[in-house]
């Protein structure tokens, strides 16, 4: 049974950019028409290259950015900036750059009891005590309480964020590249603490992150992002068993597992990297594509619902060819 | 016999710092063979930047390099004088650097800066040093090459800047190139092309590469050799095969078991940990440096220099007190844990 808990409805955001000296500004369709539904209890993977609108698109679920035009719902209710304190309540970012997303002159303390400030949590007296339980159950030492941020190392800021994040008991986390600033050592420490979280609180995560390795081992569901729109939505499993989108295809091809002997694959994806002021005609990624065809460059595909969601003309009138397999392994 | 390039022998860099001195880099030791790939891999701090810039003469005034050996093929680079290394790079030895903005200058148009980059080192015409930097441009997969020569950095794409940069290294075909972390701050597919491509270059100019990173997979999939970096030692040598496959060192088996490996590591379970963070540099480091993390240290660990020692292969060392049959025990012990 679906129970969304975010539910996004042909949700866009332009950006007017200056396309240069004396030309004006242009739009920019950073995220450009997305459908997406976030499920209780689950763990949605959102990937795709830099700059295709993956922030951009966790920003106005935070109602931290209003859409263009469409819609969110969290919870049943709509969002929008106007909510940003009741949607706080319930959905928390943790943010990429542990070095930058913590204020360098607030203490430890004051930055983790920030969200039940901003909340006017009517019972201040117990801040302090819930700080440090929660500073505790991410594993930060309570000594650290009256520290700032740049006495901490990496591994430690991002256990800040992650309790501010929680404090106040949100049912939603967005994680925006939650550890890629970080050592695999400490990246590792982060995932399990936030496995353990989901299972401790019941939380639904949000997680958007490069790192393919990262989003398959924690991710149930993923979705595939290019250009500003969501090109292939499908199970963990589905997705990187058998992925449809070329794109998808191309993307889990250049993953780089650390297996000796295998070489560093050839993607076919050309340099023919896409102007997002002035995006190519028809399907967004025809000039890149392996298996590109005629009406690729003059139509834009349909979204084919096939258990989950593909938008591409290879899938359309339910014919199409199949998926190549991935090598398993 | 294969050829070395590079020898390196005792190589320390310590750096003047506010609380003493800083032990960034503490007698490694290595060669890089004609057409070898070496990678030097490790976590943040460990030394793997200075050690690349000792070798360029790059290091910041405050650090002080010393070496028993260091020659570039045959030639000893510590007599140089500042003259005499500036004309080896970017001849010799050229490096790629993380962030290809440090080293673009944003005021001349990338064809001025690659035609420099030979016109330095090369009695050729001008025309001749474009015709080569639009050869190289095409080679590293960027279309329309000359008319690319008149736009400027920041008209470029953080990966179109990163192939323009292992362009600029390739101008003078060097007998080396140093690359220190060139594809960390870009998109996977992006990634997966510009390794393609340095992988391809390579046997083509027959260059021996030092591939710096701290990315496991890359290393995995580039690497003929690999070195594992920890707090400014090497802890583990040997080719990828033996410290991928047979890992010996207590932090390199750890290491291993903190990434998720799709098809071997059963989802949303919980990856390997290495608690702990790494020493201060400053100062001595009295035994193993890895001791205050490792989960089989003990006393004898904490006295004395822990020496490189051979695996069960000779060409695969390890700096650790334990046995090579111990290390294999725990590798299997601890996977099943
Ligand atoms: N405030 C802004 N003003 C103008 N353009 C913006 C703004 N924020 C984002 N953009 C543009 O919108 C597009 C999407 O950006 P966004 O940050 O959402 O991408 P992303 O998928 O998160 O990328 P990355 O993986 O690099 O973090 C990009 O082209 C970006 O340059
Ligand atoms: N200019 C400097 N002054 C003082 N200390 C420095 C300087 N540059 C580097 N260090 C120190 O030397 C050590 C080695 O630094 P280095 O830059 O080689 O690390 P790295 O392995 O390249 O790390 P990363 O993966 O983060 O790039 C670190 O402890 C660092 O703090
Ligand atoms: S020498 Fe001791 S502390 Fe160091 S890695 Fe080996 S067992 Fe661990
Ligand atoms: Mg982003
Ligand atoms: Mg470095």
């Amino acid at each position: 049974m679906s129970d969304p808990v975010i539910e996004a409805s042909d949700v866009t955001r332009t950006f007017m950019i200056s396309a240069g000296f004396m030309r004006g500004k242009q739009p920019l369709h950073a995220v450009n028409g997305i459908s997406l539904n976030v499920e209780r209890g689950e763990v949605l993977g959102i990937v795709g290259e830099s700059g295709c609108g993956k922030t951009t698109l966790a920003k106005m679920m935070l109602g931290l950015l209003e859409p263009t035009s469409g819609t969110l719902r969290l919870d049943g209710k709509l969002v929008g900036a106007a909510h940003r304190i009741e949607v706080a309540r319930i959905l928390q970012p943790i943010f990429q750059d542990p070095y930058s997303s913590l204020n360098p002159r607030k203490s430890i303390g004051d930055i983790i009891m920030l969200p039940l400030k901003v909340q006017n949590d009517p019972d201040p007296a117990t801040w302090r005590k819930r700080a440090e339980d929660i500073m505790d159950l991410v594993g930060l030492p309570t000594r650290v309480y009256n520290n700032y941020p740049n006495q901490l190392s990496g591994g430690q800021r991002q256990r800040v964020a992650i309790a501010r994040a929680l404090i106040n008991r949100p049912k939603i986390v967005i994680c925006d590249e939650p550890t890629s600033a970080l050592d695999v050592s400490v990246q590792s420490q982060i995932l399990n603490l936030l496995q353990d979280l989901r299972g401790e609180f019941g939380l639904t995560y949000v997680l958007i992150s490069h790192n393919l390795a990262v989003v398959e081992h924690m991710a149930t569901r993923v979705a595939v992002m290019y250009l500003g729109r969501i090109v292939e939505q499908a199970d963990t499993d589905t997705l990187f068993k058998a992925p449809k989108h070329p794109y998808t295809q191309a993307l889990l091809g250049s993953v780089l597992t650390p297996e000796p002997g295998l070489g560093v694959p050839d993607t076919h994806l050309g340099a023919a990297y896409p102007n997002p002021i002035d995006p190519p005609s028809g399907c967004t990624f025809h000039p890149r594509c392996a298996q590109v065809m005629d009406h690729c460059s003059k139509q834009a595909p349909p979204a084919v619902a096939n258990g989950g969601m593909v938008e591409c003309h290879l899938y359309a009138h339910g014919g199409g060819r199949k998926s190549p397999k991935r090598k398993s392994k | 016999m294969t050829k070395q390039i590079l020898e390196i022998e005792n190589l320390c860099v310590d750096i003047d710092v506010p609380s003493g001195v800083l032990r960034a880099v503490q007698n490694i030791s290595f060669t890089v063979a004609k057409g070898e790939t070496l990678s030097i891999v490790g976590e943040s701090g460990c030394g793997k930047s200075i050690t690349a810039l000792s070798l360029m003469n790059l290091l910041p005034k405050s650090a002080k390099r010393s070496a028993d050996k260091l020659t570039l093929d045959g030639r000893d680079l510590r007599d140089l004088n500042e003259r005499e290394m500036s004309d080896l790079r970017g001849d010799a030895m050229a490096m790629i650097f993380q962030e290809p903005m440090t080293s673009l200058n944003p005021a001349y148009t990338i064809g001025n800066q690659l035609e420099e980059a030979m016109l330095r080192h090369r009695n050729v015409s001008t025309a001749e040093a474009r015709d080569r930097a639009v050869f190289l441009l095409e080679k590293v997969g960027i279309t329309a090459a000359r008319s690319r020569l008149g736009q400027y950095p920041h008209q470029l794409s953080g990966g179109l800047r990163q192939r323009v940069m292992i362009a600029m290294s390739l101008m003078c075909e060097p007998a080396l190139i140093l690359a220190d972390e060139p594809t960390t701050a870009l998109d996977v597919t992006i990634q997966a092309q510009i390794l393609h491509l340095l992988a391809e270059l390579r046997h083509e100019f027959d260059s021996s590469l030092i591939l710096i990173t701290h990315d496991l997979g890359i290393v995995a999939r580039v690497a003929d050799r690999v070195a594992v970096m920890y707090a400014g030692e090497f802890v583990e040598t040997g080719t990828t095969e033996q410290v991928f496959n047979a890992p010996s060192h207590p932090y390199t088996q750890g290491l291993l078991r903190c990434i998720p490996i799709p098809g071997k590591t059963k989802r949303g379970a919980h990856l390997g940990a290495i608690p702990g963070i790494v020493p201060n540099l400053v100062g001595r480091i009295e035994g193993c440096h890895f001791a205050s993390r490792c989960p089989y240290a003990d006393d004898a660990c904490r006295t004395g220099d822990v020496a490189l020692r051979p695996s069960f292969e000779k060409s695969h060392e390890y700096r650790c007190v334990l046995s090579p049959e111990i290390c294999a025990a725990n590798l299997k012990s601890g996977a099943a844990a």
